[in-house]
């Protein structure tokens, strides 16, 4: 039951576009048409769910305070927590770029259709803001993790599918010039963001 | 050198086979182009010539890193409820972004291309590294506000945007210039939009009451308060901030049209 709660809670309460707006750079360049949307959000699902469980690993064991425990009574009181940035964003890249190559090698066609997107998400905040937040919530074994990372990257493909929907549709509307393209898309993001709100305090 | 240069002129003044044809100012102009070849003077342009004026004043407003270039908009928005996190948030941009912009600049020539976002990535990761902890050091009580931003900064569109658009292909000065123009035009729309929020959510500004101050009845309050004015709830909340960035675009893009999507 603890499960589909973090999953639900992960996708619609704590949205990481809605709630924390995080990879917003991506989710305005890419949510012009539907299809380019949909590639990315599986990306991005993809590569969440691989990089939060395996940064969970790493802390636990390297990074937390106490987590050498392990290796000896003696390293128990070492705390690494400060390199948590830079190991972080390296396993990221690292995922990233193994991911590309297998990828590459055995789903070309899926590699294809990807293209620039694949790498372009080693940079995308989502990925490390679930990392971060992963990291915050201290969670007690790595399913939970992976629960987390896999509704985190579905929160964030509903959100990128909505606006590019919304956004084929009113190419055909009466936007004032000023406002076409990015403004408008600024203002539905916090129209729907405002309506996201309203899962707040749901409890499964 | 100066002699080297001086015999080469004689030379060509010497040589009657070779400038039998020019007159006296083509001759000149030979001199000239020699003279200019051998001592290798470029022009040197000035350390805050109009090209690099350019640099730090065009995200102000004309190639905005937020509003223009869509970069860098994840942080703008969840940490402008208040002004102060929206400022220390700005100065710790500027620094990480000018920072890591002369360091890629330096070493552009010596990284491999494959791998370069990783090395990009470390570098910055560093510095904001660096920039937590001095925060958490010094402003301890915003460093706990800003929480989850600051490594965010690390995947901050603009830093890596800046790195692969300029640094990569430019020299450390005018990258360094080119950070803190891109720092300063993505801190303007932060400060704008932190104000609005802080003023009209809560009445504050820096934490300074500014139009009053609210009493549990109308009695009791001063300022505005006094009149029945209630603060706009709604703008504390983090979609505001998508609206309020959105009426900046409309604004900013009915005074420039060049800046009109098609």
């Amino acid at each position: 039951m603890d499960y589909i709660n973090l999953f639900v809670r992960s996708v619609f309460i704590e949205n990481m576009i809605f709630a924390y707006f995080l990879g917003m750079c991506s989710y305005l360049a890419v949510s012009k048409t539907v299809k380019t949307a949909v590639g990315l959000g599986a990306a991005v699902i993809f590569v969440l769910s691989i990089t939060v469980p395996l940064n969970f690993l790493l802390d636990t064991y390297l990074l937390q305070p106490g987590a050498l425990a392990w290796l000896g009574a003696e390293y128990a009181s070492i705390d690494l927590s400060f390199l948590s940035f830079i190991m972080f964003i390296a396993v990221i890249a690292a995922m990233v770029q193994l991911v590309e190559m297998v990828v590459e090698k055995f789903a070309p066609a899926l590699y294809g259709s990807l293209g620039i997107f694949l790498p372009l998400i080693a940079v995308n905040c989502a990925i490390l803001g679930g990392a971060l937040f992963m990291q915050q919530k201290a969670f007690s074994w790595i399913g939970e993790a992976v629960v987390y990372g896999v509704g985190s990257g579905v929160g964030w493909f509903l959100a990128i599918l909505a606006i590019a929907a919304i956004r084929e549709k009113i190419t055909y509307s009466n936007v004032p010039a000023p406002l076409k393209g990015l403004g408008i898309t600024f203002i539905i993001t916090g129209l729907m963001a405002i309506g996201f709100m309203s899962f707040m305090g749901i409890k499964i | 050198m100066l002699q080297i240069i001086n015999i080469m002129a004689q030379e060509i003044k010497n040589k009657p086979e070779q400038t039998a044809g020019l007159t006296q100012n083509e001759k000149e102009a030979r001199k000239q182009e020699m003279v200019l070849f051998l001592s290798n003077t470029e022009e040197r342009e000035s350390l805050f010539s109009k090209a690099n004026r350019k640099l730090v004043t065009d995200p102000l407003n004309d190639d905005n890193p937020i509003t223009v270039q869509v970069l860098g908009i994840c942080s703008a928005l969840a940490i402008t409820v208040q002004l102060e996190p929206a400022v220390v948030m700005a100065i710790a941009v500027t620094a990480v972004l000018a920072a890591s912009n002369v360091i890629v600049s330096l070493l552009r020539n010596m990284i491999p291309n494959r791998i370069r976002i990783i090395v990009q990535l470390v570098i910055v990761a560093g510095l904001v590294a660096l920039v937590d902890q001095i925060l958490r050091a010094y402003a301890y009580d915003v460093s706990k506000q800003l929480s989850v931003f600051i490594g965010l900064i690390i995947t901050n569109c603009i830093v890596m945007g800046r790195l692969e658009a300029f640094a990569l292909g430019n020299r450390p000065w005018k990258s360094f210039l080119d950070g803190i123009g891109n720092a300063a035009g993505y801190g303007l729309i932060l400060i704008i939009v932190a104000f609005f929020r802080e003023l009209l959510g809560s009445g504050k500004l820096f934490g300074y009451e500014i139009l009053g101050h609210k009493g549990a009845t109308l009695a009791e309050s001063s300022g505005l308060y006094a009149y029945g004015y209630e603060n706009n709830g709604l703008m504390l909340l983090s979609p505001m901030a998508l609206i309020v960035v959105g009426i900046i675009i409309w604004a900013q893009r009915s005074r420039n049209r060049k800046l009109i999507e098609a």
